[in-house]
């Protein structure tokens, strides 16, 4: 999980957070617009084959704009995504996290011939092995990333309990430890919370279900809740 | 500050933030004043997010700033320039001086390519079963066919339609070419090296074989003129590409990747023109080259003047501007 993380210091100073994305989701999206094309050539092909040789040279002109354009043109118009990024939440940034250009769209796309290479993208698969950020060839010479493409935060609720002071002397990262217990008391199973909570039960001096509430207790004090 | 009190003193601004990036997406609707107002509401943002880190606060709260900084990231530092005027200024001068700032490898993938051609062809000449050791008798039989004198068409197969289909080919056949011999280029400059050689004996086999056997009437009329085009932008594409190999084999006092990338941001531009280029050259070849109805005479002078274009625009154009 960490390693995935990258963080990009801006000009303002603070850092943001993106985490990029390795070989299998990007797979899955090229499959998806591998499809997306194929269906269109198809379509194409049917519609055209009434066009006679005239309808043969629109085709392969098609075919060239396609093969070679569908993912740049997607990508500066649909802020770095193609349908197939779009849908396994995958979003095309320049190194720094501003949007990609024609510039770098086109370099990183072009070199998708020899991240092909030899067969089924294995130079762009070895590349994206032993690189950092997961970067394809195409990806090191636009100097691009491909990041998950940040879903709406979940806010996460804590429970509603009368508020209880924590014992003095927490450090940050203890109460920060406990709100998020709190946070995740959805996602938990009653007999895990209990079994996480009775490791604090020298803190809350309680035992099972009423130590789960006394650290819901003392979350929504650190909250503020008084 | 506890965390409710901060996210209920700031929640306003916040929502106006996101509001405000939302409206940004179709910039017709976009005020000054909410473009104005912008800078100041993204560093705003900036600072409650490094405050809610510094503080340790929840989870969802950072990462929801994170995004919203993110996003406000994305537009605050997107370059977005006129579209039309850049295309302009990069033919009417950006391009040519870019292809002489970079003759070294201009003249190098030149040599590349019409170096062997040129031996090639003459070999072939000479002895004309030199010509098997680079194409297959099939190959050299369909070439033959292709520029028969007796044949009613010249090229390929001709008829009515049929100049746009062959439009598609070339566009579809030539491009593809161009991008290979750059893309190959990352491999140390030798896939770049590889399609100009290679290229560079096809055309030398064609060239001499149908010389020999006497098709000079319809062979060189035909290729005279889209070549001026075509054999440039072939050549400029293996510049490019070798521009990406030099970058790795002697990055210079930067890191390998780094170097790459700086080559990389001016090749692509080269690749720009060469796609204008070789567009060019297969509108050309299907629709002049291809007729049946001019004289070679005309079409040896209009590839004069092709070919003439071509060296004027690349030695004169766009000479004495600052960039």
């Amino acid at each position: 999980m960490l390693d995935t993380y990258r963080e990009i210091e801006t000009p303002e100073g603070v850092e943001l957070h993106l985490r990029t994305a390795g070989a299998v989701p990007r797979a899955l999206a090229f499959s998806v617009d591998f499809s997306v094309r194929v269906l269109i050539y198809i379509l194409l092909s049917i519609v055209l084959a009434f066009a006679g040789r005239m309808g043969k040279g629109i085709f392969l002109i098609a075919f060239f704009l396609l093969e070679w354009f569908y993912p740049v043109l997607f990508e500066m118009y649909w802020q770095g995504e193609t349908p197939g990024k779009r849908m396994f939440g995958l979003r095309v940034l320049n190194d720094n996290g501003t949007p990609v250009g024609w510039g770098a769209s086109l370099v990183r796309n072009l070199l998708r011939a020899v991240d092909f290479l030899p067969a089924f993208y294995c130079f762009g698969l070895v590349s994206m092995l032993i690189s950092r950020d997961f970067k394809r060839l195409g990806d090191l010479a636009a100097g691009t990333v491909v990041v998950y493409h940040e879903r709406a935060a979940r806010v996460a609720p804590i429970p509603d309990f009368p508020a209880v002071a924590p014992p003095p002397g927490l450090s940050v990262a203890e109460q920060r430890a406990l709100i998020t217990f709190a946070e995740r008391s959805q996602r938990l199973t009653e007999v895990r919370a209990e079994e996480l909570a009775d490791l604090l039960a020298p803190v809350t001096g309680v035992q099972g279900n009423a130590g789960v509430q006394r650290l819901y207790q003392m979350a929504n004090w650190l909250v503020g809740k008084r | 500050m506890n965390q409710q009190d901060f996210e209920r003193r700031n929640e306003a601004d916040w929502r106006t933030m996101e509001g405000l990036i939302d409206s940004l997406a179709q910039p017709k609707h976009v005020t000054p004043i909410d473009a104005a107002e912008f800078p100041r509401r993204y560093r705003q943002v900036c600072k409650h997010l490094a405050l809610a880190r510094e503080r340790q606060y929840a989870s969802h709260l950072t990462e929801r700033l994170n995004q919203l900084m993110l996003r406000g990231h994305q537009h605050l530092y997107s370059a977005r320039a006129g579209f039309l005027s850049h295309i302009l200024h990069f033919i009417g001068g950006a391009f040519p001086a870019l292809i002489r700032r970079e003759w070294r490898l201009f003249w190098l993938a030149g040599l590349l390519f019409y170096g062997p051609a040129l031996l090639m062809g003459w070999a072939v000449y000479e002895r004309p079963e030199m010509a098997y050791t680079v194409m297959s008798t099939t190959q050299i039989f369909q070439a033959e066919e292709m520029y028969r004198p007796d044949a009613p068409h010249i090229g390929r197969e001709r008829g009515a339609d049929n100049d746009f289909y062959m439009f598609g080919v070339y566009i579809w056949n030539n491009i593809r070419i161009g991008f290979q011999t750059f893309a190959g280029g990352i491999f140390f400059g030798i896939g770049s090296i590889f399609f100009l050689l290679f290229n560079g004996l096809y055309i030398g086999v064609v060239a001499g074989h149908l010389t020999e056997v006497g098709y000079t009437r319809t062979f060189w009329p035909f290729v005279a003129g889209h070549g001026a085009f075509e054999l440039t932008a072939i050549v400029l594409s293996g510049m490019a590409g070798l521009k990406l190999g030099f970058a790795l084999l002697a990055p210079g006092r930067r890191t390998r990747i780094d170097a790459l990338r700086a080559a990389a941001k001016i090749s692509i531009k080269i690749i720009y023109g060469v796609i204008g280029m070789l567009v060019i050259a297969a509108f050309i070849e299907a629709f002049w080259s291809a007729s049946t109805w001019v004289s070679p005479a005309i079409k040896y002078s209009v590839a004069g003047v092709l070919w003439g274009l071509v060296v004027l625009y690349f030695l004169l154009v766009g000479r004495g501007r600052a960039d």
